[in-house]
Parts: C-alpha cells; structure tokens; sequence
C-alpha cells in the first residue's frame, strides 16, 4: 500500500508542477488578448475535457488569412478602427497560400468551424459555394446599404458567385495581368511598344534587348511549379494561342497543338531570353529580378505595379510603362484574381463576420489605407469608384486606368476561342485543377530548366487531364 | 521481439533478493503502469481509427457519399506506384542523410576531443544547427541560400566571379539537384546531434588505454581503427538509430524546400500521405497507405531493434 | 591548407626539430580545421541574423550586400503582428508537456531499471516501436478524434501529443541515467523501508538529476520545434511559433528579411537553452551509455 500511496503524491507532485509551469508562463507574457486555458490547471491534461470550452467571446470572430501585404495592413489597423467602433474583437492567423487552402477545406468539410472569416482566391470561390461550404453573402449585401453592392466591378463579382449566381465571397483586392517594360530601355534600343502588343512582337523585343546592358534578360516570366504560379501566366498564352485545358464537353487538350504551341513558345523565350533561375521564379522572384533591373520586360500581376512604382523597393520606379496583356488569337488576354473575404457554412457569429467583411471590402476602408498608410497601398481592383479618388489617381498616374480596364476586359466565362465548360481565365473551376495544375507544371518547369521537353510533359498531363474529365463527362 | 524474449536471463536483476509474489510483482509493475497506459490511448487510437478510415470511400470534396470501400484503397496504394517511389525516395533520404551526418559528425567530435583555445566556442557554434527551429532552417536553407536570384550560394559565387573576374553561372539548386539539396539541409542539422552522441563517446574513452597504445608504438590510424572505433561501436550504433528514427520522419523540410518535386523527385512517405490527404482529399486512400506504411515501418523496425537489443544487452556486461 | 603542408614536413625531419614542436603544428592543423568547420557550421545562423537586420531591398541582392544598413525594423514589425502569444503557447505546450514526460518517465524508467518488472525488454520494446512509427499516419485519426472531443485549438491538446512523441525518447535517457545510481545505497534504503517517493526523491535524485535536465532539455527542443500537428490542430488560440513563422512566406512581395527576423525570434529560446546547458546535452545525447 506503501507504493499505491506514493504514487499519489507524485501525481499531485505533477499537478503541481504543471501548474507553477502554467502560472509562470501566463503571467511572464500578460497579454489579455490570451486568454487561452489560464486557470485550468487543476488536473492533468489527459483526463481534462473542460478546457478547452474556454471559447472566445460572442464579440470575437477569428480571421484567417493568407499573408499578403494586403493583409497585413488590415491586422494593423483593424483593433483601432474595427474593434474601437464595433466592440467585436478580431483575432487572425495568418498562413502562407498552400497551407492556408489546406487548413480552410478541412475545417470546412469536418464541419469543425474554427473559423468565421476566412480569405479564399477566386478559383475556390464557385467550388466551394457549390459544395455548400460558404455562407450565402447577397442577403446581407442587399440589406447593407453603406456597402454599395452595385460599386463592385462585374467580373469580380462573376468570378465570386456560385452556380446559382449568387455572391458567396466578398473582394478584398482584384487583378488581372498586363506587360511591364522598361522605357529607358526601348528609348535606348529605338524600340516603341504597342499599346497591345502580340506575343509575337513581344518575343522579338525580347530577342533584342535580352542583354543590352549586362545582366539584363530580355524577359521575366514565372516558372515556380504551382498551378497559381507557373500556370497562371501560361494559361492566358493558351488561351490566347487557342488552347484550352478541356472542351466545353470535357474533352482533355493539354496535347493538343495551340496547348503545345503556347507552352513551347513560353518555354523557348524564357529559356533563351529570360532571367536566371527561371524555374524557381514565382511572382516574388520576379519582383525582384524587375525592381533591381535586371529584365527589359515582365509579364504578371497588375498588382505587381504598386511595389514596382515605389522607390523604397525598386529602383526601376518611374521608368516603366504598362501595356495591356500579350495576345495572339484573341481580344484580350489578361487574367482574372481577387482575394476576398467568405464566411464559412460553419460560423456561428456571422453578424459580426458580416460587419467586419463589409468593413474590410468597403469604400471607406480604402480611403483609410490611402489616408492612414499611403494610397499606393489601397487594396484596389475591386470597386469602380476607387478609380474616381483624385488621391489615388495620383498616387497610381502610371497604371490605375490600364488596371482597371484590364479587369472590366477580362472575361472568365469564355477567356478563349472556344466554349469552356467551367468559370476562370487562369485556371479550371473544379477542385482536381489544383493538384492537376501542379503537377504538369512540376514537369513543364522541368522543361524550363532543361530537364524534359514539353512534348513529355504535356503528353503526362494529357493523361492526367483525361482521367479528371472522365469525372464529369455524363 | 521474439528472439529477445525467448533469450536466457543473464543474470538476476540487481535488487530481486527473493522470488516476487503476486503483489510485489504488481508493486514493480505500479510506477509503470501511467507511462503505458498513457502510450497505449495516445498511440493505439489513432492507430485503431486509421484502419477504421482505411476501409471506407470518403473524399472530402464529395460530401455526403462516403461509404464502404472494402480493400479497394488498399488496391489503389499498392497499384498506383506512387508509395512506392516515395518508400524509395524515404530511403534513399534517410540513408544519406544519416550516413554524411556521421561521418562529419565523428570528423568534427574527434576534433573537438582535443583541447585548443576556444574548444568551447568552437563547440557552441557547431550545435547551433540543431537547436535551430527545423522549420526556420528549411525556410533559410530555401529562401537564403539555395534562391538562385538572390540566395547566398550564387550570390557569394557572384561576387567571387565580379573580384576574380569570371562569370560566376547561375546555378539553380533546388531544380537541378533537389535530393541533394534537401539533404544538404538535413545534414547540416543534423550533424551536430551525431556529432554530440560520439563526443560524449571518445570523452568515456580512458586516456590510460590511448596513452598505453602510444607507448606500445601504435600510430594514430591505428589507435583508432582498433581502440578509438570498438569503443564507439555503441555510440555509432546509437546515433544511426536515434537519427534514422527522426531523419525518416523528415517532413518540414521537404514540404518547404522542394515540395516533393520536381515531378515527385524527392516525395517522400510522410509527403506523399500529406499529398493524399490535402491535395487529392481521399481520406480512406491516405488511411491506407498510412496502415501499409505502419506495417512497413514495424518489419523495418524489428531489425532496428536488434540493434538496440545489442545496446541493451552490453550494458551488463561491464 | 599551409598550415597542415607544414606540419607534414615537420614530421619528415623529425630529427630537424624536436618531435613536440611537430606534435604542436599538427595540433595547430587541427584547431585551425576546426575553427573552419565551426564556420560553415555556423555561417548559415550568421547569414540568418544578418539578414534579420537588413531592410527587405538590401536583404535579397546579388551579390549579397553584406554592409548594408542595419535595422531593427523587422523586429518592430514581429511585435506589431504580435509574436508574444505564439511565443507563450510555445512555452506552455513545450514545458507543460516536457514536466509531464518526466513526471510519467521516471517512476516508468524505475520499474524497468532499479526494480525492474518482468520482461522489462519487451516492454522497452514497445516503448521505442511506438518512436518509429510514422507520425504523419496518426495526423488524420487525431484530428478527428480532438474535434470530437472539441479540444481544437487547444494548447492541452498539443501538450498531451507532445508528451506522447517525446515518452520513449525520454524513458529510454532516464532508463540509461538511473542505472547509475548505486545499487548498495538503494539496497539501504529499501532495508530502511522507504516508499518509492523518499527513494526517487533522497537517492536517485541527486545522482540522476543531470540526466534529468538532458532529458528534460531534449523533450524541450522536440516540442517547441514540431510544426505538423501545430499547424494543423490549432487557430487562432493555440498556435505556435512554428505557424507565426510560416505566416510570414507571401507570394506577393518580399519577405525574406522579416521572415529572418521571425526565424531567429523563435529559435532563440531553444539556442539560448542548448548553449547554456551543452555540457549535459552531451552527456544526455549518449543517453548515459557505458561509462
């Protein structure tokens, strides 16, 4: 019985070093914004249940959001311009894209319903509303007059809606895709750029002035395996090619010969005239690589033009022009992306989730960055009336207009020469592109740094690609 | 297992002094008894829960249709050939990852079983690498050091290239060689635990047994082919299992580094039932294979053991 | 390289000099080797920290600009994301869980060492079977499970894992540490009848206590460093430094000097940790084998 005793006392020894543990680790840090299991240190975890009931408060919605400039700025601002008119409480978790998407599917399809807003792109838009995961926003659109539903550009709000045509997602900031260059450098080789140039003129550009001033590549494009990465610039050269991921009956054409062309064409210039390290380039690379001038052209983001006019980053600031997407067969070309705000299915304080959606997508919070933090930083691309703001205007002189009609050109229900049987420019609205996207991507990057052709890659994601369709062919 | 335990008792546990009755043998058995059962909820559950979801059809993306698969995700693992190239990769990861670590790490525990002015630093400096955040050592290994446009490999080739005057090439890493630059990343961290294991090992060595050997006439090469390694058999045993048993596990760095690729280059077992769960959203599918790697690991394992039985069955001898 | 050229040829000639002087070259060889090693070592660490106190323009130049300005900023930008309650559940799941892996492994590494209960290698065994396992395999039964039990979130949650993945480990250390205690003296205690407590707490105690901080240190370092799970069965609650650190990789701008600073923060308490006790992380690492 010695024993059975003793052995009491070391439990409770346990107990009580937990708890000395517990008390000194709270009271070391003393944020009150932690009020996570404090007190509760009576037992030892295995047999306590009743911690974890410690929930916020009714007042408290937690955010979860990709880490993006963007947001950035709103966790900055939000205690002291949300929380201080509002009372509600916001707590964020901010995590990079691929983890982000990863976290929100399976919160959202266990039903767990940890968050109450969460930041999605506007390839999960349409799917997830579709599987019944998003919380139907049109009904408080409608009812919140100081939103101004209608101020919101049409492609947006097209590429956000569900089948049913209602708004599940609300835009924070919007995009599409246009060609940077450099003016000092075409003054310099005598070269004048078209306001639409073709893909074809853009490559002879390339040619000539890859190398007119040491360490200058003709060309930056992406080549970073993802299907947001790689994909999204070499979607829009398909489909401006004549190409399409599927037919409007999901018939595969990932060899077909404008898929093959296109995707040729992009691995031929950025392999002969484009940057170095090609294959490891996203978006942040490529910034980088045009921001020190070190490439004559950049095809990407609109988005990107804001961080390219700022002196503190770039020190091509001012000596660039913007001109529309590169195209071939067709109008336009330019992609289609936002970041907006959605509430799950599963939130249980969707007034308040609405109250701070409707605070971060509205006109007045624009008008607070361009006032508090500078207005090259207002998450644009979103509202008609942002173009209006005289301060904006000033502060965004080279690109706003360009911006602007790049995403009213834009036009993710029929981006190519043929019908497509999903929404989206870059991308193909259904939840197997993600994994599809990326692996032919892996292969095609391969290709860039020249391991692999294109025929290769192309003719594995052919495969790929059929045994998608084979899903949804009836 | 069973090969241990069917092996004669050596000798008698030190504090037996007569044969225990029921009620002692359960008062050894009390302080045990926490620690197991614990282990046993904590781990088994799970595990019973797995095979459980192994069983049935149930894609996240399809809400509503889950339902009985039978052995059909057992089928697709066992066909699809994609655990199988990852079972590869894992091992070609683990082995050498765990091989280079210990061959520097006894490299630079034989250097430091010395003393010279600053040993201390010196050591303080070496173990940094394994006291970093695995996480943030990915991070750097990837964004700082192997980023071809601005990460420190090219960029210090760059500026040797500038002063000597060549064209330093612009070497992508990651894509041209991502096995190795993964591993590069795993043994840099994990060499100073290897290399602390065999210090502490020649540190237990006695002097009079080395200095005896040079009396004797016995070279350096000599001392330690036939003192200095006998002795750290144990210690090499130890480090190759404890490494293995970490390095195997080896997540974090492959998800940031390379993502498995490019293609499925360097996806390994912990990434690709990663992959089958969050990407493709076929739970059954990743129960399954994570039973199949289970089973894996335990016929592994037994072998392991056996190396750890020979370190638990020295430890009488002395 | 010269130095070892000249401590070769000082052993050609050993009748030129006397032999100590060459013995000291070499060894002058060796410390010079080691100082090198210790530098590549560590370069990646300093290049880490350099970099944290760059501004993001200078952080990501080629050639890399080594005598750029420093500034503090990006630590003022950590604060500003508020890094100190990921920090604080750092340090709540890493001690919490590291108190209760010693608290369950040493009367656990009692009954299979001191007085060992039958059959104790199978029970090791098992113990050890449960390290090799693959963690990753258990991330989806678990999640379910903790959402079931509504424990999401939670820092108990990862408490209760943490000690799971780091028990073997940690009976395995204390198994090997408490071996050394004196058999006479425990004889004597058990002859004067003391319970398990007196006898753990007056006699293996003072002997096992350096082992006890080895263990204790390395159950540290597991749990603070996980990042799978973290990520995974927390939100905005219970995350830990690791998540902070992932949260700071944007594919839209650049990052790399803040994500340095946020890379040093949280490995700090570990480095500050391992460096201070290193001599008993050695002794630890070697899990008190053979003396």
């Amino acid at each position: 019985m010695v024993t059975r005793s003793s052995n009491r006392n070391i439990v409770s020894a346990i107990v009580l070093g937990v708890a000395i543990a517990l008390l000194a680790a709270c009271s070391g840090a003393g944020t009150p914004s932690d009020d996570g299991s404090v007190g509760a240190a009576g037992e030892p975890p295995p047999t306590d249940g009743a911690t974890g009931e410690t929930v916020a408060g009714a007042d408290t919605i937690t955010v979860l959001m990709v880490g993006n400039p963007q947001m950035e700025d709103i966790q900055g601002l939000t205690e002291e311009h949300f929380t201080a008119e509002t009372g509600i409480d916001v707590r964020f978790t901010i995590l990079p894209e691929n983890e982000l998407r990863d976290r929100v599917t399976q919160d959202v399809a266990t039903q767990a319903g940890q968050y109450d807003v969460v930041t999605i792109g506007a390839f999960e838009a349409p799917i997830w509303a579709d599987n019944g995961w998003l919380t139907d926003l049109s009904g408080y659109l409608a009812e919140d007059e100081e939103f101004d539903g209608d101020d919101l550009l049409q492609p947006m709000v097209t590429s956000l809606s569900g089948s049913d045509g209602n708004l599940y997602a609300a835009p924070f900031y919007g995009e599409s895709s246009f060609l940077m260059y450099r003016i000092d450098l075409f003054e310099q080789a005598g070269l004048e750029m078209p306001e639409r140039p073709t893909w074809d003129e853009v490559a002879e550009f390339a040619a000539e002035l890859d190398g007119i001033e040491p360490g200058v590549a003709g060309i930056c494009l992406r080549g970073l395996p993802g299907w947001g990465e790689l994909f999204a610039p070499l979607t829009t050269v398909v489909n401006t090619f004549g190409g399409t991921w599927f037919t409007e009956d999901w018939e595969a054409q990932v060899d077909g010969p404008e898929f093959t062309e296109a995707t040729q064409f992009y691995v031929d210039l950025v392999r002969e005239y484009g940057q170095d390290g090609a294959a490891q380039s996203g978006f942040t690379e490529c910034l980088n690589t045009f921001a020190q001038g070190r490439a004559a052209m950049w095809y990407d983001a609109t988005s990107a033009a804001a961080s390219v006019e700022d002196p503190n980053v770039s020190s091509v600031a001012g000596n660039v022009g913007y001109v529309y997407a590169p195209v071939k067969e067709t109008e336009s070309s330019g992609w289609l992306w936002a970041w907006a705000w959605a509430m799950p299915q599963t939130t249980q304080r969707a007034e308040a989730a609405w109250e701070f959606i409707s605070w971060a997508s509205g006109k007045d919070y624009e008008r607070l960055v361009g006032e508090e933090l500078g207005w090259a930083r207002v998450p644009a691309g979103k509202r008609a009336s942002t173009a209006e703001v005289p301060e904006y205007q000033e502060a965004a002189a080279a690109f706003y207009e360009i911006t602007q009609n790049a995403i009213q050109e834009a036009d993710p229900q029929g981006p190519g020469v043929q019908p497509r049987p999903t929404v989206g420019v870059q991308f193909v609205g259904i939840p197997e592109f993600a994994d599809l996207g990326t692996r032919v991507s892996q292969e095609v990057s391969a290709a860039i740094a020249g391991q692999g052709t294109v025929e290769q890659a192309l003719a594995d994601g052919q495969r790929q690609a059929e045994a998608v369709a084979e899903n949804y062919r009836d | 297992m069973t090969a241990v335990a069917t092996r004669p008792r050596r000798s008698a546990p030190p504090l037996r002094t007569h044969a225990p009755d029921r009620r002692e043998r359960w008062r050894r058995r009390l302080p045990l008894l926490p620690a197991l059962v614990f282990l046993i909820i904590v781990t088994q559950l799970p595990f019973l829960t797995t095979v459980g979801i192994s069983f049935t059809d149930w894609n996240i993306l399809r809400p509503g249709q889950r339902g009985f698969a039978g052995l059909g995700n057992y089928v697709t693992v066992f066909t699809d050939g994609r655990l199988r190239a990852a079972t590869v990769n894992t091992g070609v990861l683990t082995a050498s990852t765990v091989l280079v670590a210990l061959l520097i790490g006894l490299g630079l525990a034989m250097l430091l079983d010395r003393s010279f002015r600053g040993r201390g630093l010196v050591r303080t400096l070496l173990i940094a690498p394994f006291l970093v955040m695995p996480m943030a050592s990915a991070l750097l290994w990837k964004h700082a050091l192997y980023n071809p446009s601005y990460g420190l490999l090219n960029g210090t080739m760059n500026a040797a290239g500038q002063v000597l005057g060549f064209q330093a090439p612009t070497v992508e890493w990651i894509s041209t060689m991502p096995m190795t630059a993964v591993v590069a990343s795993l043994v840099w961290q994990w060499t100073p635990f290897m290399m602390l294991i065999l210090l502490a090992g020649l540190q237990s060595q006695s002097t009079e047994v080395i200095e005896a050997a040079s009396v004797d006439g016995a070279g350096g090469l000599a001392t330690f082919r036939y003192i200095t390694l006998p002795h750290l058999r144990q210690f090499l045993e130890l480090a190759v299992l404890l490494g293995s048993i970490y390095v195997v596990q080896t997540f974090d760095a492959v998800f940031t580094i390379t993502q498995g690729g490019p293609g499925t280059a360097t996806t390994n077992l912990p990434y690709e039932i990663y992959l089958t769960m969050f990407r493709k959203y076929e739970y059954g599918e990743a129960a399954a294979a994570g039973v199949v790697v289970v089973i894996g690991t335990i016929i592994v394992a037994t072998f392991a053991l056996r190396v750890v039985s020979s370190l638990l069955r020295d430890e009488r001898v002395t | 390289m010269t130095a070892t050229t000249t401590a070769r040829r000082g052993r050609i000639r050993p009748s030129a000099r006397p032999p100590e002087t060459a013995v000291r070259r070499r060894g002058r060889a060796w410390t010079v080797l080691a100082w090198i090693a210790a530098a590549v070592f560590f370069a990646p660490v300093a290049w880490m920290v350099l970099t944290s106190l760059h501004a993001e323009v200078d952080a990501a130049t080629n050639p890399p600009s080594l005598f750029a300005p420093l500034t503090l900023d990006q630590y003022r930008l950590l604060f500003g994301r508020n890094i100190t309650p990921f920090l604080v559940n750092s340090l709540m799941a890493s001690v919490l869980s590291t108190l209760l892996v010693l608290g369950l492994a040493i009367p656990a590494a009692y009954a299979l060492s001191i007085r060992p209960v039958e059959r104790w290698r199978d029970v090791m065994f098992f113990f050890l079977s449960t390290k090799m396992l693959p963690v990753i395999a258990a991330l989806l039964p678990i999640y379910l499970i903790v959402q079931r039990l509504n424990m999401l979130d939670n820092v108990w949650t990862l408490v209760v894992l943490y000690t799971a993945f780091n028990l073997p480990i940690a009976l395995w250390m204390m198994r090997s540490f408490l071996r050394e205690v004196p058999r006479e003296i425990l004889e004597a205690a058990q002859v004067d009848g003391a319970g398990l407590v007196t006898t753990l707490r007056s006699v293996v105690a003072p002997v096992a206590l350096p082992g006890i901080v080895a263990t204790g240190l390395i159950c540290f370092i597991f749990s603070w460093n996980e990042f799978l799970f973290a990520v995974n069965l927390t939100a905005t609650r219970a995350a830990t430094s690791p998540v902070f650190l992932v949260g700071f990789i944007t594919n839209e701008g650049l990052f790399l000097a803040r994500l340095c600073a946020a890379a040093t923060l949280v490995s700090l308490p570990v480095l500050i940790a391992g460096w201070a006790t290193q001599d008993k992380l050695v002794r630890g690492l070697s899990l008190g084998a053979v003396e």
